[in-house]
């Protein structure tokens, strides 16, 4: 049986829906000699600011029960540094539309930053995070109130010209109210699921394990919690959905498919096993003809 | 850096709570003392990062201690298992030329000095090795070091033996003199040893990490020369670039 991988977000098409998620692959420098990065849909790159973070204090890394925490805090180059060089140096690598995650502190430096990426012929499509769990003052605050969310969504779409995503957070009452507010200011999709704030203490020291008290669980852990939150999205909105949150088999890829989502994000798995996005795309149309799936593209929810 | 499965040949504990594991395997990606190996544990989703001891063409050295739950069950590996490993992550120490060296390691940070002694010693030079540990009963490989034939130092926080006080303590009770060191221990120790000393030196960080190889930027540092991931553009730095506060 031939099977069909291809995908279409909102007219980008890709060859199979398998992208790295940001803050898990940083530019793709670590993992281009260890496959051919083409094989891949596309790739998120490391959520990018206006200006240049180092981040968090560490300890910002913390191990949980099939996952872990992270609190990170946006580390990044800023966005002239990564147009310049981070870009350039992917492309000689990879060859086909990016996606370029965005993040802000100010509805003004999420308009800056777009407005700027929004100008590079490799992006296909930007995505908008207004759900980082680990920064003050921005990053989830944005994404935990429709208000704010149709806000920045509005703002980006006036001064960009591509497809933009909003990366949803899982840290709210009512994920779909928020999708929908983000697709009537014009939203041409959703990312989501970012990760769950959540929290460590080291029983010896009575201290938190983060520095920074507080982080991102990711892993397998969350996998049921983002394909709920797909599912609700899924019947709240009309536009496209990359679905992410534990996927680490071309199995969950399937399951996340059914769910609602047209393509699907993996990320802490590519940091306990570097090569897992290229075995899942060996891996996906065995699954497909195991379980008589002709195209991806014909996956939805039929509950 | 290459994910690769390696064989358990013999574990045996060496000092309280710490563990000598001899793993067999391709070692064709370790190139310098330094660098380290992180390991799948079963039952645990983070790997766990151990730096090389020592290495010859099929067989892997690692020392650890238990520390938590992923080192309590690495410790319960038996010969003939089987790990899965990344290895032949992070930099590594650069051997210098300088012949009045000193080596000086404080507890689970003494492993990776061992491989470098050795290479030290092909290069001419013969390092004096200064080890700490909290009491006699956490030492371990003095015996190894100056089976090497080199003079081996050991100071315990407690007095149990040697020194009593900390590796820089050592240092000036035996009136040790160096024109280069290289260090690897906990950050108190590093950072007294780069105020202290007046040479130049590398010292190998330790730091929590997610990946091990510079993908999620978990254990970066900020240096004179900008932010560094550990894991990736470490664990070995410059005296000159680690920055002290």
């Amino acid at each position: 049986m031939d099977v069909n991988m291809k995908v279409n977000l909102s007219g980008v098409v890709l060859d199979n829906p398998i992208i790295p998620a940001s803050g898990t692959f940083g530019f793709g420098e670590e993992f281009k000699d260890l496959y051919d990065l083409n094989i891949l849909g596309s790739i998120s790159f490391k959520g990018t600011t206006r200006e240049p973070r180092f981040g968090n204090p560490t300890p910002r890394i913390a191990e949980c029960p099939s996952g872990l925490l992270n609190s990170v805090g946006l580390q990044n180059p800023g966005i002239d540094a990564v147009i310049n060089e981070e870009i350039p140096k992917l492309c000689k690598y990879f060859h086909k539309p990016l996606i370029a995650n965005i993040s802000g502190f100010s509805i003004d430096d999420y308009a800056y930053a777009c407005e700027k990426i929004d100008k590079v012929e490799q992006v296909g499509i930007i995505e908008v995070n207004v759900s980082c769990p680990n920064v003050k003052h921005g990053g989830m605050s944005f994404g935990t109130n429709p208000e704010s969310a149709a806000e920045v969504t509005k703002a980006v779409k006036a001064v960009t010209t591509k497809p933009v995503y909003i990366k949803l957070s899982p840290n709210v009452t009512d994920i779909a109210s928020i999708a929908k507010a983000c697709e009537e200011a014009g939203a041409d999709g959703f990312t989501l699921i970012n990760t769950l704030l959540g929290m460590r203490i080291d029983i010896k020291t009575r201290k938190p394990v983060l520095a920074n008290a507080m982080g991102g669980l990711s892993g397998p852990a969350v996998f049921p919690v983002a394909l709920r939150m797909v599912y609700q999205v899924y019947k709240a909105v009309s536009v496209p959905i990359i679905g992410m949150g534990g996927i680490s088999s071309a199995a969950d890829v399937i399951e996340m498919m059914m769910a609602g989502a047209s393509a699907v994000q993996i990320g802490s798995a590519n940091l306990v096993d570097p090569f897992i996005c290229k075995t899942i795309i060996e891996e996906l149309p065995k699954k497909m003809r195991e379980l008589g799936i002709k195209s991806l593209s014909e996956l939805k929810p039929t509950f | 850096m290459r994910q690769l499965i390696f064989e358990v040949n013999n574990i045996r504990p060496i000092a309280d709570k710490v563990f000598e594991l001899i793993l067999l395997g391709d070692t064709s990606d370790i190139i310098r003392p330094g660098q380290f190996v992180n390991i799948r544990v079963d039952g645990k989703y983070l790997r766990r990062p151990i730096s090389v001891c020592d290495w010859d063409e099929d067989s892997l050295t690692l020392i650890f201690k238990v520390f938590g739950e992923g080192t309590e069950i690495m410790s319960r590996l038996q010969k003939g298992d089987k790990i899965d490993i990344l290895s032949g992550l992070g930099n590594g120490f650069t051997v210098t030329d300088s012949k009045k060296a000193l080596l000086v390691g404080g507890g689970v940070g003494v492993p990776p000095l061992y491989a470098l002694a050795k290479k030290l010693i092909e290069q001419g030079v013969k390092p004096v090795v200064i080890l700490g540990f909290a009491s006699s009963k956490d030492v371990f490989y003095k015996n190894e070091f100056e089976s090497l034939g080199l003079k081996t130092y050991v100071a315990t926080v407690d007095g149990s033996e040697g020194t009593k006080g900390f590796v820089t303590d050592s240092i000036k009770e035996n009136n040790l003199q160096c024109d280069y060191f290289y260090a690897c221990g906990p950050m108190p120790m590093l950072k007294a040893l780069c105020l202290e000393l007046e040479c130049p030196g590398q010292l190998s960080l330790e730091e929590r990490m997610g990946c091990g190889f510079g993908a999620c930027m978990g254990c970066s540092i900020i240096t004179a020369k900008g932010s560094k991931r550990v894991c990736h553009d470490g664990p070995v730095f410059y005296k000159e670039d680690l920055l002290w506060t």
